[in-house]
């Protein structure tokens, strides 16, 4: 796997060193990796991460020595095609609303046997983590193409959506920025980094429907509690807890503004 | 006669204290009412890692203005970012030796960089300006993004009155007293950024030598 994301990172690198030799601006850097995301397309690494997930989905494991293929998404037991496209939702046998991890976890906990602290608080990128990588991959690869259907109509799932938009705009921290600081209009960036505005729908789809994706700088699959956990530490915030309630209603908030959109995960991010 | 206009100047001045404290009550409400169940989940959903302290999410006045949009762009939003302003204008020191401009070339490289503050970093690493995240500065850097305005030629197209100088001085240190709501971090308020840096910041901006200005 490691040689995979060697050369696909180097001939990024590769790429925009040509670029940069032809004097680039910031709209070329945007289209060459919108090119070379289309080159790639058929071979996005994310492929490796979705197959060990269904081995992970079907496998028994845990003190329990069960599988997963009980575990209801949200659509009912054992299916995953289309679940990832209905998730936040609210789930009757936990009374919350859940993203697609902490569901997960549920699973995890009551079909294997396996503690939740033990991959709230495991490190990123491995171990637990890891598994939940892929089996995040195998889930959301089973909802590529789909459109993004979340619901409003249950009581705790509105109001999780209206905290996710209260989180969204709350300021703090010593550089006082909230989401909507590089989130909250269009047309902006960080650097070269183009930022979808994600109180729109047009963001929210690009946002929101390209994660979970293989990230080709660092070379690993990040699902979206990574994704928003690593936005939380650039914005100077307190870390925020796996699967906690501040990141399922930002979640919601995203998932909501992105509604009727086309899923396009796994992504393929710089 | 004294000791009765003495009471009714009382009894006006308590009703003008009434009042405000009446307007201050609708303000509370109009803004952000306070919800413990949102509360409640912010504080259960962070917490302490390395230098980040989970108290970085209590909000100060200005954070919690900010942080309601819609109250901020009403008409009683527009009076309380007056006060916002004045009271960041108040904090803002000017330079202890007089001086306002420091090393271009220090400047550009505190410019350049975003680091800092997060829970990855120590409290021993330097805190960029990060300028380059949202600004255009030295034409020369192509990797600059676009949620501050452009600041290349900064003096040489605005000059280099007291005036501007002291304003400048003023919006790195504290871009909220001239905008409540400024996306640009309080470099001097939050200690992001000490005295020296921020005059090597002012260099690349106003030096006639800096590569800003050419």
């Amino acid at each position: 796997m490691a040689p995979i994301s060697v050369v696909l990172k180097r001939s990024l690198v590769l790429s925009l060193l040509l670029m940069g030799a032809q004097s680039i601006h910031a709209q070329s850097a945007a289209d060459e990796i919108a090119k070379y995301r289309e080159m790639i397309a058929d071979g996005n690494p994310s492929e490796l991460y979705e197959m060990s997930g269904e081995e992970l989905w079907k496998k028994p494991a845990g003190p329990k020595n069960a599988s997963l293929e009980k575990c209801d998404l949200g659509l009912g037991p054992g299916i995953v095609d289309g679940a990832a496209a209905v998730l936040p939702k609210y789930f009757k046998d936990t009374n919350r609303v859940q993203d697609l991890e902490s569901r997960l976890m549920t699973c995890m906990e009551k079909l294997q046997g396996v503690p939740s602290e033990s991959i709230i608080d495991a490190k990123f990128g491995v171990g637990p983590k890891k598994d939940m990588d892929a089996i995040v991959a195998y889930v959301v690869t089973h909802s590529k193409g789909k459109k993004i259907n979340v619901s409003t109509t249950h009581p705790k799932e509105k109001q999780m959506y209206e905290m996710g938009k209260r989180a969204f705009f709350y300021e703090g921290g010593p550089f006082d920025f909230s989401c909507a600081s590089c989130h909250g209009s269009s047309g902006k960036r960080i650097r070269l980094q183009d930022l979808p505005n994600l109180t729109t729908h047009d963001g929210a789809v690009a946002g929101w429907g390209y994660w979970p994706a293989y990230r080709v700088s660092s070379g690993q699959f990040w699902t979206m509690q990574q994704r928003l956990n690593d936005c939380f530490r650039q914005q100077r915030f307190p870390y925020p807890i796996y699967g906690s309630d501040v990141t399922i209603a930002l979640s919601m908030y995203m998932a909501k503004n992105a509604n009727g959109g086309i899923i396009q995960t796994p992504g393929l991010k710089r | 006669m004294k000791t009765s206009t003495m009471t009714l100047i009382k009894f006006y001045h308590l009703l003008f204290l009434g009042c405000g404290a009446i307007a201050m009550v609708a303000n509370v409400s109009a803004q952000q009412r306070p919800d413990s169940q949102f509360q409640k989940m912010m504080n259960s959903s962070f917490r302490t890692e390395g230098i980040a302290n989970i108290d970085r999410i209590d909000q100060d006045p200005t954070q919690k203005f900010c942080s309601d949009p819609q109250f901020a762009s009403s008409k009683a939003g527009a009076a309380r970012a007056l006060e916002i302003q004045k009271q960041n204008m108040a904090s803002i020191k000017p330079p202890s030796d007089g001086k306002y401009i420091g090393d271009w070339k220090s400047g550009e490289a505190i410019a350049q960089s975003g680091r800092g503050a997060t829970w990855t970093d120590t409290a021993s690493t330097p805190i960029g300006g990060g300028c380059y995240n949202c600004h255009e500065i030295d034409k020369k850097e192509i990797s600059y993004g676009n949620i501050g305005p452009s600041l290349w030629n900064y003096g040489k197209t605005r000059g280099n009155s007291q005036e501007l100088i002291v304003y400048t001085w003023n919006r790195i240190n504290n871009s909220k007293a001239y905008n409540a709501c400024s996306n640009m971090p309080r470099f001097a308020h939050f200690k992001l950024l000490n005295e020296k840096q921020i005059q090597d910041l002012m260099a690349l901006l106003l030096d006639p030598a800096s590569p800003v200005n050419q």
